[in-house]
């Protein structure tokens, strides 16, 4: 068969190794404990650029272990799934420096980041997995590794909050489990990618097809945060803020958006999800939980929760591009995976800034913020027009193709909800800027928690600015080779050609 | 028959224990502790030997004394029985570890029970014996061997609550045993024989077959604890010391499923019908719900943790229906028959591993905190994570979560419910799934809360914690041999041979 390479493994080994190891330390090696860290980080992107270097010369990187005949663990790159990965590690390697200065003194480090390590493993297994029963394995092992994160504070705000996260998380789990089993006997082991094997049985099977294709859409409609099923995820905001960051960014709201671009485009297909009405579903849900979403983040005063909220809206755009069919929707879907990963990890990281430095954490205390932390709500300030969807920044691409794909495909009420929920986000997100910026600060409050030469500690300040500053330079050099969205142009390509 | 290999393992794996355990009574407290151990590290290590020596030989048999069957005893050691030795060996080894610091800690309070080892001892012969028996007499005499031993293991603690509990784990298994002592006359009187292969060959369907079936059945359900006959394994396995509950929800209760399987798919293949095989199903069911239910409800560890063994007990009673078609489905092959069988070996393999790390998990927190009241378990995540991991970990392999061994015994099932074309069943694996986590992830939201106020802390030797990590590591390292098990296992007389005659038997796959 193919040839087996390691390297998939590595990858993995990369973030699970030092997270095994940082378990065993003690709480008080704190610089080793970092060091394992940034070398497990710097080690996960340096191996998935060679990776992706390579793939790009035409090589395969695949690693398969039978368990028992038709259930194989199997890693397999492709471009999809390293563009994914990529994301991942590198908002890891970000994330890490930030949460080593934003625990700084905090207690139980040792557990937070081994888990948090452990997070990124089962994120990456999900970009590399190369069948449904490997996604499903790293799937549910992610929902097992960020739980000790939503509860790290252990208060009972956050054991209560985790209680919810693992009620809708296992919950969707299971009926995945039952989705994975159920095409297994339908369909044999499906690798990503075969999506002939379900076209072979749409003549025969259809009902069964259509049943088991909205099963999976409930499991992982979980974790992305789709409406009715989005509750745990403003609730889990109660955890630490580089952990809400990289939930929102890349691990677990992520994890379901990118299982359903692989189960529309890589397990059905196109051609065979457009031809049994089964997206049609899908973009009205989406849709309304994009509107929900913005909706609901209008009515929070609590600055994470509004950023919450604005994640279930936001990540609904992915969903909805995938249900539209043609190349620019689906370009848009999938790019946005990346950009709003970099806008909204942009966010958290400010909002925890400013709650580490001032003790802030309601939008109603922010005001005159941005004249003492210019640079972190600059960088805040940047998201928040791509989010909204002014050119040149990373959010207005997405929003640009996905509403080019929806004339394309007919669908103008797609447009209408586009410009609905810009509406919105610049309603639920400009007081923010305005506070900050033009509100004469309330001075009884002006109590700075810690002291120092810049506006915040080094290791809070430089991440947001570097996230930042990649908002503004996917939107702006969009057009370019090896940008975000020339790859995921390439790969929606690629999925319309089969 | 006698042209099988004929191996000394057989005949070791029951004598060596019985040696040792005769032995170590002349010896005095500490020396007992010191010669049990020993032979349990002995046995243990005997039966991986054996399992090596199966693996390679395939199936070999010892015949004692000489003495030809049916006077003499034979012993026959295939796949099936080589695995389930090869799992009580690995989990027997290290509860035994875990019981000589567990009770050496205990010694300067209460004399660290010495009369431990011997029974312990006793009670591995037995289980071998079991599994090695060739015919349902000597099945008979293993059960109440290991019956037996059980129950005084059970009141070894001496307390109240623990002999009560074992005064009616005796009534049961003493019921249990005369339910099965009852059909196996039956079969004797119908068939003149009781070796389990040639009862295969000359059984005829009847209603004395059938009826023998239904009480050898319904014995062995009892002795395994299935609803609605588990009544007396909460308040047993919960009273008992740590080691021991350990011992007795990991392997004890497989004993029996493991002569039920081995009856259903080898020898009565005639006689089985769709319906009995709901029926089976459906208690299976109902324990799954209930018990995990119950253990939902429960306050105190051991109570959460022995109730949780009604429930996945209850999963190896659902694969009994699975073994033949619903109506109307087509048989293409014989696969729709492997999921079920492996989900039933995996099954128990996951749940020996993950509830002895339970169980000695619980001793634990017992001997650091003096109780196990659920309350007590908060703020445990920062004392003790070594245990927290290994309750952790053992949880997700009794959810069912990837990639844990119990994740694989349950994909198996749904296969197996999907292929034989009884949905209805699926259902009922998600529930169990569910109200699993629902108790696993109530102790870990726990172990991770705050503490209220400090509790007293002993701290415990770290041996033990190490015991009931690796244990709970081992309920996921069963899934990497996985697909070589399962060719293992095709070839024993169960599930090769066996599925043939299955197959070929006129009446299976309809009333």
């Amino acid at each position: 068969m193919e040839t087996t390479s390691l390297l998939p493994l590595l990858i993995l080994g990369s973030s699970l190794i030092p997270g095994v190891l940082i378990l065993l330390l003690r709480e008080d090696q704190s610089a080793l404990r970092s060091f394992l860290n940034l070398f497990g980080a710097v080690a996960k992107v340096s191996l998935i650029a060679w990776v992706f270097a390579g793939y790009l010369r035409g090589e395969e990187y695949t690693f398969i272990f039978r368990l028992a005949p038709q259930l194989t663990f199997a890693l397999r790159v492709d471009q999809l799934g390293l563009f994914f990965a990529t994301l991942s590690s590198v908002l890891w390697l970000v994330t890490t420096l930030y949460a080593i200065g934003y625990l700084e003194g905090g207690q139980h480090r040792r557990r937070f980041f081994a888990f948090f390590s452990l997070c990124i493993t089962a994120s990456t297994g999900i970009a590399l997995s190369g069948n449904v029963v490997t996604f499903f394995i790293f799937y549910e092992f992610l929902t097992l590794a960020t739980y000790p994160l939503v509860v790290h504070l252990g208060t009972d705000k956050a054991v209560n909050a985790g209680r919810t996260y693992l009620w809708y998380t296992i919950g969707g789990g299971t009926v995945l489990f039952l989705g994975v089993v159920g095409l297994y006997v339908l369909a044999g082991p499906v690798y990503f990618g075969q999506t002939e094997i379900i076209a072979s049985l749409i003549s025969e099977n259809a009902p069964q097809l259509t049943i088991l294709f909205f099963v999976f859409l409930a499991g992982l409609g979980v974790k992305a945060a789709i409406f009715p099923l989005h509750s745990w995820l403003p609730i889990s905001m109660v955890a630490p803020a580089p952990v809400s960051a990289l939930l929102h960014a890349v691990a677990v709201v992520k994890a379901g958006a990118f299982g359903i671009i692989r189960l529309v485009y890589d397990v059905y297909g196109i051609g065979v999800a457009e031809q049994m009405n089964l997206l049609t579903p899908l973009a009205v849900l989406a849709a309304f939980t994009i509107l929900y979403g913005s909706i609901r983040a209008l009515f929070q005063d609590d600055f994470k929760k509004r950023l919450a909220y604005s994640t279930v809206s936001q990540v609904s755009y992915i969903a909805l591009g995938v249900a539209i069919p043609g190349v620019l929707a689906s370009a848009g879907a999938i790019v946005h995976l990346v950009h709003q990963g970099i806008m909204k990890i942009t966010m958290f990281f400010a909002a925890g800034s400013v709650a580490e430095t001032y003790g802030h954490y309601k939008i109603s205390e922010l005001n005159g913020i941005g004249r003492r932390m210019p640079l972190t709500m600059g960088a805040f300030t940047t998201a928040v027009f791509g989010m909204i969807g002014l050119p040149p920044i990373a959010g207005f691409v997405s929003k640009w193709y996905l509403g080019l794909g929806a004339v394309e495909a007919g669908s103008y009420w797609v447009v209408l909800v586009l410009l609905g929920s810009s509406a919105l986000n610049a309603a639920y997100f400009l007081p923010i800027v305005y506070r900050a910026w033009f509100c004469e600060p309330d001075h009884e409050r002006v109590s700075r928690i810690r002291s120092g030469r810049l506006e915040t500690r080094a290791l809070l300040l430089i991440p947001v600015v570097v996230t930042g500053l990649f908002s503004l330079a996917a939107g702006v050099f969009a057009a370019l080779a090896g940008s975000p969205l020339s790859i995921a142009r390439e790969i929606a390509e690629k999925f319309y050609l089969l | 028959m006698t042209d099988l290999p004929t191996s000394p393992f057989p005949a070791l794996l029951v004598g060596l224990p019985i040696l040792v355990a005769t032995l170590s009574l002349f010896f005095r407290p500490r020396g007992k502790a010191v010669v049990g151990l020993m032979g349990c590290l002995l046995t243990g290590g005997l039966g991986l030997i054996a399992l090596v020596e199966v693996m390679q030989q395939g199936t070999v048999i010892h015949i004692l004394g000489g003495w030809d069957p049916p006077l003499g005893i034979l012993l026959r050691m295939d796949s099936l029985a080589a695995v389930f030795i090869g799992m009580t060996a690995v989990v027997g080894v290290f509860i035994s570890l875990y019981a000589w610091w567990f009770f050496r800690a205990r010694e300067a309070t209460n004399g660290g029970f010495p009369l431990f080892w011997p029974l312990w001892l006793f009670l591995w012969a037995g289980l071998n014996g079991l599994f090695l028996s060739n015919d349902l007499f000597n099945l008979f005499v293993t059960i109440e061997v290991i019956g037996m031993s059980a129950v005084a293991l059970a009141v070894l603690s001496g307390k109240t609550a623990a002999q009560i509990a074992g005064l009616r784990y005796l009534l049961a298994a003493i019921t249990g045993s005369m339910a099965y002592l009852f059909g196996v006359a039956l079969i004797y009187g119908s068939t003149g024989t009781l070796d389990l292969g040639l009862l295969r060959q000359v059984l005829e369907p009847g209603a004395t077959t059938t009826f023998a079936l239904l009480v050898i059945t319904l014995g062995l359900m009892i002795k395994m604890a299935g609803f609605p006959f588990h009544f007396w394994l909460p308040p047993a396995h919960s009273s008992a010391l740590a080691p021991v509950s350990a011992l007795l929800s990991a392997l004890v209760v497989k004993g029996a499923f493991y002569i039920l399987l081995r009856l259903w798919m080898e020898v009565f293949g005639v006689s089985i019908t769709f319906s009995a095989g709901q029926l089976i199903g459906l208690a299976g069911a109902i324990a799954v719900i209930w018990g995990s239910w119950q253990a939902f409800m429960q306050t105190s560890l051991k109570l959460i943790v022995a109730h949780s063994s009604v429930a996945q007990l209850g999963y190896l009673l659902m694969i009994f229906p699975l073994l033949i078609l619903a109506p109307g489905v087509a048989a293409g092959s014989a696969d729709w028959l492997s999921p079920a069988w492996t989900a039933g070996v995996y099954q128990v393999m996951a749940h020996a591993f993950a509830k002895a790390s339970f169980f000695l998990s619980a001793g634990i927190i017992i001997m650091a905190l003096g109780h196990d009241h659920k309350g007590s378990l908060r703020d445990l995540a920062s004392r003790m994570p070594m245990t927290v991991m290994a309750i952790g970990i053992a949880g997700v392999s009794l959810i069912g979560l990837p990639p844990s061994g119990g994740f694989f015994a349950k994909w198996m099932l749904l296969k197996g419910i999907f292929l034989s074309g009884q949905w209805w069943w699926a259902p009922v694996v998600l529930a169990g799934s569910f109200l699993t986590a629902g108790y696993v992830f109530m102790l870990l939201r726990l172990a991770f809360a705050t503490a209220r106020e400090k509790e007293p802390f002993r701290p415990v030797p770290k041996g033990l914690e190490v015991c009931a990590l690796l244990l709970a590591l081992g309920s996921f390292l069963i899934v990497l041999p996985a697909e070589y098990l399962i060719q293992f296992l095709e070839s024993s007389e169960a599930f090769g041979s066996g599925i043939q005659s299955i197959m070929e038997g006129g009446t299976y796959g309809n009333d």
